[in-house]
C-alpha cells in the first residue's frame, strides 16, 4: 500500500491533526496575550472547523474502502461511528466557548482533538496492536483533559485517580491482547478467532451427543485480562471507581467528552473484541445455568453495573457524581448488547451509546450553567431553576426523561430497541431474559432519582437568590440543539437506525 | 378524524406556551377550547358510528426496523373511553377554573395528560399504544407535586413509580411477545391472532395483566390510589380516578387478555382452591371491592373515602373482565365509563366545592359546619352523585354493575355474592359520607372556629363548578336511562375476533 491511499484512508484523521497544529499554531502566535474570550472564541472556530471538515470529508467523500487490512478498517460502519464520534467532539468543543478555567486555550483544544483522533482510530481498527496504541492515544489525551483546570485540587485529584486506574488497565489490557497474540501469533482481530478457535476451545462431544466446550486457561486468562481493560474504559462495575470523582472534578466540557465519545469508540471497539475476538469461547449468561465464557463475565458486570449504579446514584446529592453513577448503569445495560450476536444488537448498541452521548453532553452542558464559576454544585443549587431560566430547565426535563427511558425520547426507543435486540439474540428468549428484566426493573429505581433532580427544577420554591440565572447564548442555542437532537431521535429513530442497518449489512455483520 | 383529539390536545398544550405569563384566564380559555374540541370530535364519532366495528383511522409505518407502524383505529370500546376522556377534561377545567398559581403550566401538564390518554385508547400498535402509556406518567407527579395537597411529593412520586413499575413489567411481556412471534410487527391484531407457546402465555400473561392492573387499583397493588388522589389537585384526582385507573383496565383488556388468551386457562391444578389465573384475578378484584369499601366506610378525610371507593369500583372492572363471557365484559367497559363520570363528579364536590372553602376535609370538623346549608349546591350534586355511586337505577353504575354481576354471578358465583356484599357496604360509606359532610348538626364550637360567615366569603358556587357538574350529571343520566347508546358499541366491539378467542374461553 503506498502512502498516498493510506492518506486517502486517513483522510478525517489527517484533517483533525492538521487542525491540532492549526488551533496551537494561532492561539501561541497570533492571539498571545489577547483577551480570554476571544481566544476561546478562536480556539473553538477552529477547532470545530476542523472537526466539521472531518465530517463533511466522511459522510460526503465516495467510499475509498478497505475492509480487508485489519490495520485500518474503513468501511461504511466505521465511517458512520467516526461521524458520530466527531459529532459528540464537536459539541463538546462548543461547550467550552463560556468555560474560564483555562489560560492554556491552544494546547486544550489540540488536546481534545488529540483525544478524538484517538477515539477515530480506535474506532476503525481491527488490529490487536492498533487498537491497544489507539486506546492509549485516547486514554493519555483524556487523563490531561481532566487535569486542565489546575487550581482545583479536585480536578488534579480525579486526574489522578483516573490517570492510576487507567494505567493499571491499560497494563491489564496490554497483558491481554499479548495472551492472545502469544495464543494465535497475529495480530489481527479475525486470524485471532480462526486460530484461537482451532487450538484454544476443544469440542468434546460425548457418546451420548451432547456437546461440550472446553477452553484452554490461557483464553480464558486472555478474556478476563481484556474485560477488566475495556471495562475500565466503560465504567462498568467493579472497575467503575474512577468515574464519579472525574465527572465531579473534571472540567465540564472534558467530563461530558469522557461521557460521550469516548464511551461511543470504546463500545463500539469491545463489541468488536469480544464478538470477533473471542468468538467461540460465549459460553452463557443464561440464569442458573452459567457456563465459563466471556459472556458469562459480561452477564455478571451487567447485573453489577445496572444495581450498583443505579442504587448509588440514589444516595448522590452533587448532580455530577450522580450522572456518573447513572452513566454506570447505562454501560451494564449496553453491555446486554455487547453480549448479543447480530446486526441488531449491534444497530442497537451504537444508537443508544450516540444518543446516550447527546443526552449526556446536555445534561453536563445545564450542570456547567447552574454550577457558574463555584466548581461544586448541589443538588439545592437547581432549586427553582425553571423559575430562572425556562428555557435550560425544559431542556434538562427533555435529558432526564431520555435517560430514565421516558417515550417519545430517544432514551425509550434505545432501550426498547437494545432489549429487544438482547432477547432476539439468545435462543427462545432464555439467555438474556434475566438481564431484561432486571434492567427494565432497574429503570424504575432510575426513575426515582431522575425525579429528584427534575423535582429541585421544577417544584421546589427558588431561594432567594438572584431572580433570573443568566445563561450564555451559545450554551443555551447548544442545549435547544441537544434537546431537539433527543427529541427527533426519538420519535423518528429511523433517521438514524436506517444508515446504520445499512452499514452493518455492507460490513458484514 | 378521531386523531384529532391527539393532535388538538397538544396543540392545546403548545399554545400554552404562546399565553403571556400571568394571563391564568387565558391559559383557562385556551385549555377549556382544547378540551371542548376533543369532546366535540368524541362525541361526533360516538354519534357516528351506529355499531361498534373497528375503524381504521391512520395506518402508515413509522420505524421500519422493527416493523412498527403509527396505527390509530378505535372500535366501540375505544370510543366509550374517548367519550369518558373528553367529559372528563372539560369537567377537569372547569373545575380548576380558579387555578392561580403557574396557570400554563398547570394547563400544559393537564393536556400533555389528557392527550396521553387520547393516545392509549386508540392506539392498535403496542409501541404506539406503550409510547403513549409511559407518556402519561410524567404529567401526573409534576400535576400532583406542585399543585396537590397533603403529602404531594411523597404521593406523587409513589404514584410515578408504580406506574413505571407496572409498565415495566408490561414491557417485559410485549418485548417477550415480540421476540418469540419471530416477526417484524407490533400490531395488536397481528399478535393476537400469533399463536404463542401455551407455557409462555402462562407466565407472560400474568406478568402483562398484573402490570396494568397496578394502574387500575387491583388490591394488593392499590396503595398509589388513595395517596396520589388525594394528594391530586382537583382536576387531577377527577382524570385519575376518571380516566387514568381506565388505561390499566383498559389495558389488561386490550393488551395482556387479546395476546395471551390462554394465559386464562385452567392450569391444571388447584392451589387454595384457585385453579388459574382467572380465578386468581377474580379473588383479587372481590378482595378489592370489599376491602375498598370497609376502608372506605372508616375514613376521617372526605377525600380518602372516596379515593378508597374508587378502589372498590374498578374491583368491579377487573371482575367483570376475568367472567370471560359477554355481558360482564360489556358491564366491566360501561363500569369503567361509569365510574370515569362519577368518580369526577365525587373528586369535583370534595376537592373543589367543598375543601376549597371549608380548607378542612375531616368528615368530624365538616359535620359541624352545616355545609347543606351554607352549600346547598354542593349537598345537592353530592347527593346526587352518592345516588349514582351506589347504582340506583337510572344513574350509568346500576346498568355497568347489574351487567357485572350477572356475569360474575355465571362464572364465579361465590365471589359474586361478595361483591354484592361490598356494593352494599358501598352505599354504607357514601350514606355515611354524605350524612357528615352536608347534614351535620352545626355544633357551637365549630361555629366559632369557623364561622358561616368565613365560608359564605369564600363565595356561592361559581358558575363553571355548576356547568361541570351538569355535564357530569347528565352525562351519567343519559346512559343510565338509555343504556344501549353505549352498549351496543361495546357489544359489537366485543363481538369482533379480536375477542373471540376469550370469549371462547368463557364458555368451557
Amino acid at each position: 500500500m503506498n502512502y498516498w491511499r493510506l492518506l486517502d484512508l486517513a483522510a478525517p484523521e489527517a484533517i483533525l491533526v492538521v487542525a491540532v497544529l492549526a488551533v496551537l499554531l494561532t492561539d501561541l502566535t497570533a492571539l498571545r496575550g489577547m483577551d480570554l474570550r476571544l481566544r476561546l472564541r478562536i480556539g473553538a472556530l477552529v477547532a470545530g472547523a476542523g472537526c466539521l471538515a472531518a465530517l463533511g470529508w466522511l459522510l460526503l467523500m465516495p467510499g475509498a474502502s478497505n475492509p480487508l487490512d485489519a490495520m485500518l478498517v474503513v468501511d461504511p460502519l466505521t465511517r458512520l461511528v467516526k461521524a458520530g464520534i466527531l459529532v459528540l467532539a464537536l459539541f463538546a468543543v462548543l461547550l467550552t466557548l463560556d468555560s474560564d478555567f483555562t489560560n492554556h486555550v491552544g494546547e486544550y483544544y489540540a488536546v481534545l482533538l488529540l483525544a478524538t483522533v484517538g477515539m477515530m482510530l480506535l474506532a476503525s481498527s481491527s488490529d490487536l496492536l492498533m487498537i491497544f496504541l489507539s486506546l492509549e492515544l485516547a486514554s493519555l489525551s483524556l487523563y490531561v483533559l481532566t487535569a486542565f483546570n489546575k487550581s482545583s485540587v479536585a480536578a488534579t485529584e480525579a486526574a489522578l485517580k483516573y490517570f492510576l486506574f487507567g494505567g493499571v488497565a491499560a497494563a491489564f489490557t496490554l497483558f491481554g491482547l499479548s495472551l492472545l497474540y502469544g495464543i494465535a501469533g497475529s495480530t489481527s482481530l479475525a486470524d485471532v478467532a480462526r486460530v484461537a478457535g482451532e487450538r484454544a476451545i476443544l469440542v468434546v462431544t460425548s457418546d451420548s451427543g451432547v456437546t461440550t466446550r472446553s477452553i484452554d486457561p490461557l483464553l480464558i486468562a486472555a478474556i478476563v485480562m481484556t474485560v477488566v481493560g475495556f471495562g475500565f474504559k466503560v465504567a462498568v462495575v467493579p472497575f467503575h471507581l474512577w468515574a464519579p470523582d472525574t465527572y465531579q472534578g473534571a472540567p465540564i466540557p472534558a467530563a461530558a467528552f469522557i461521557a460521550s465519545g469516548s464511551k461511543l469508540a470504546s463500545f463500539f471497539v469491545f463489541a468488536k473484541v469480544m464478538l470477533i475476538g473471542f468468538a467461540g469461547a460465549e459460553g452463557s449468561g443464561a440464569w442458573l445455568a452459567m457456563r465459563p465464557g466471556w459472556v458469562a463475565v459480561m452477564a455478571i458486570l451487567a447485573a453489577a453495573s445496572m444495581l450498583w449504579g443505579n442504587l448509588a446514584a440514589m444516595a448522590q446529592r452533587r448532580v455530577r457524581r450522580l450522572l456518573a453513577y447513572s452513566a454506570i448503569a447505562h454501560s451494564g445495560y449496553m453491555l446486554l448488547a455487547v453480549m448479543t450476536h447480530g446486526p441488531e444488537a449491534m444497530a442497537s448498541l451504537l444508537y443508544y451509546a450516540f444518543t446516550y452521548g447527546l443526552t449526556a453532553l446536555g445534561a453536563f452542558a445545564v450542570v456547567s450553567v447552574v454550577q457558574g464559576p463555584s466548581s461544586d454544585e448541589c443538588l439545592a443549587d437547581f432549586a427553582g431553576l425553571s423559575r430562572r431560566a425556562p428555557v435550560i430547565s425544559l431542556c434538562m426535563l427533555v435529558f432526564l426523561l431520555s435517560l430514565a427511558g421516558i417515550p417519545p425520547l430517544a432514551g425509550f426507543f434505545g432501550k426498547f430497541y437494545l432489549f429487544s435486540a438482547a432477547l432476539r439474540g439468545g435462543a427462545l428468549l432464555s439467555q438474556n431474559l434475566w438481564l431484561v428484566i432486571l434492567a427494565i426493573g432497574m429503570s424504575t429505581v432510575s426513575l426515582y432519582y431522575y425525579l429528584q433532580v427534575l423535582k429541585q427544577i421544577f417544584i421546589v420554591e427558588p431561594t432567594p437568590s438572584p431572580s433570573s440565572q443568566p445563561v450564555p447564548v451559545a450554551t443555551q442555542t447548544l442545549l435547544v440543539v441537544l434537546a431537539a437532537a433527543v427529541v427527533v431521535l426519538g420519535g423518528a429513530p429511523g433517521l438514524l437506525l436506517h444508515p446504520l442497518l445499512n452499514a452493518l449489512t455492507q460490513a458484514g455483520w | 378524524m378521531l386523531a384529532w383529539t391527539i393532535y388538538l390536545t397538544f396543540l392545546g398544550v403548545a399554545a400554552q406556551a404562546l399565553v403571556p405569563r400571568d394571563q391564568a384566564r387565558a391559559a383557562r380559555v385556551v385549555a377549556l377550547l382544547s378540551a371542548l374540541a376533543g369532546l366535540g370530535i368524541a362525541l361526533a364519532a360516538v354519534l357516528r358510528a351506529p355499531d361498534g366495528q373497528f375503524q381504521t383511522v391512520i395506518n402508515v409505518p413509522w420505524i421500519d426496523a422493527l416493523g412498527i407502524h403509527y396505527f390509530l383505529g378505535a372500535d366501540g370500546i375505544s370510543l366509550v373511553l374517548v367519550l369518558l376522556t373528553g367529559i372528563a377534561a372539560v369537567a377537569g377545567i372547569l373545575f380548576s377554573w380558579n387555578v392561580e398559581h403557574r396557570p400554563r403550566e398547570f394547563f400544559a401538564l393537564y393536556l400533555a395528560l389528557v392527550a396521553g390518554v387520547y393516545g392509549v385508547f386508540l392506539s392498535f400498535d403496542l409501541f404506539l399504544f406503550f409510547v403513549f402509556y409511559e407518556l402519561a406518567i410524567i404529567p401526573k407527579y409534576f400535576l400532583i407535586a406542585i399543585w396537590g395537597s397533603t403529602r404531594r411529593e411523597y404521593g406523587a412520586m409513589k404514584l410515578a413509580l408504580y406506574s413505571f413499575l407496572g409498565s415495566g413489567m408490561v414491557l417485559v411481556g410485549l418485548l417477550a411477545a415480540l421476540v418469540l412471534s419471530g416477526e417484524k410487527t407490533t400490531n395488536l391484531f397481528l399478535l393476537a391472532k400469533h399463536p404463542f407457546p401455551q407455557s409462555f402465555q402462562m407466565w407472560a400473561f400474568p406478568l402483562t395483566f398484573l402490570g396494568f392492573a397496578i394502574l387500575a387499583g387491583l388490591w394488593p397493588f392499590h396503595t398509589w390510589a388513595p395517596t396520589g388522589h388525594v394528594a391530586a389537585p382537583t382536576a387531577a384526582s377527577m382524570l385519575l380516578a376518571g380516566v387514568v385507573m381506565k388505561l390499566g383496565a383498559y389495558g389488561c383488556l386490550r393488551v395482556a387478555m387479546t395476546v395471551f388468551p390462554h394465559g386464562l386457562d385452567p392450569w391444571g391444578f388447584a392451589v387454595l382452591g384457585l385453579g388459574s389465573w382467572r380465578e386468581v384475578f377474580a379473588l383479587l378484584a372481590v378482595i378489592g371491592i370489599v376491602y375498598g369499601a370497609m376502608v372506605a366506610l372508616v375514613q376521617s378525610d372526605f377525600k380518602f373515602v372516596i379515593g378508597y371507593s374508587s378502589v372498590s369500583h374498578m374491583g368491579l372492572v377487573l371482575l367483570g373482565l376475568v367472567t370471560l363471557q359477554a355481558t360482564g365484559m360489556s358491564g366491566a367497559v360501561l363500569q369503567m365509563y361509569s365510574h370515569g363520570i362519577i368518580a369526577g363528579l365525587l373528586f369535583a364536590v370534595v376537592g373543589r366545592m367543598v375543601y376549597e372553602r371549608a380548607h378542612t376535609r375531616d368528615l368530624s370538623q365538616l359535620e359541624g359546619m352545616g355545609l347543606g346549608r351554607v352549600l346547598p349546591f354542593a349537598a345537592i350534586t353530592f347527593a346526587i352523585a352518592s345516588v349514582a355511586s351506589m347504582g340506583l337505577p337510572g344513574f350509568s353504575g346500576f346498568v355497568a354493575e347489574l351487567h357485572v354481576l350477572l356475569g360474575a354471578g355465571q362464572a364465579f358465583p361465590g365471589l359474586a355474592i361478595a361483591a354484592g356484599v361490598g356494593i352494599v357496604i358501598g352505599v354504607a360509606f357514601i350514606l355515611r359520607a354524605l350524612q357528615k359532610a352536608f347534614f351535620g348538626e352545626p355544633g357551637p364550637a365549630a361555629e366559632t372556629a369557623h364561622p358561616a360567615g368565613g365560608l359564605a366569603a369564600c363565595g356561592p358556587i361559581s358558575r363553571p363548578e355548576r356547568l361541570g357538574a351538569v355535564l357530569l350529571i347528565t352525562a351519567s343520566l343519559v346512559v343510565g336511562l338509555y343504556p344501549r347508546c353505549l352498549l351496543d358499541l361495546i357489544a359489537s366491539a366485543l363481538a369482533t375476533p379480536l375477542f373471540a378467542e376469550l370469549l371462547k374461553g368463557g364458555l368451557r
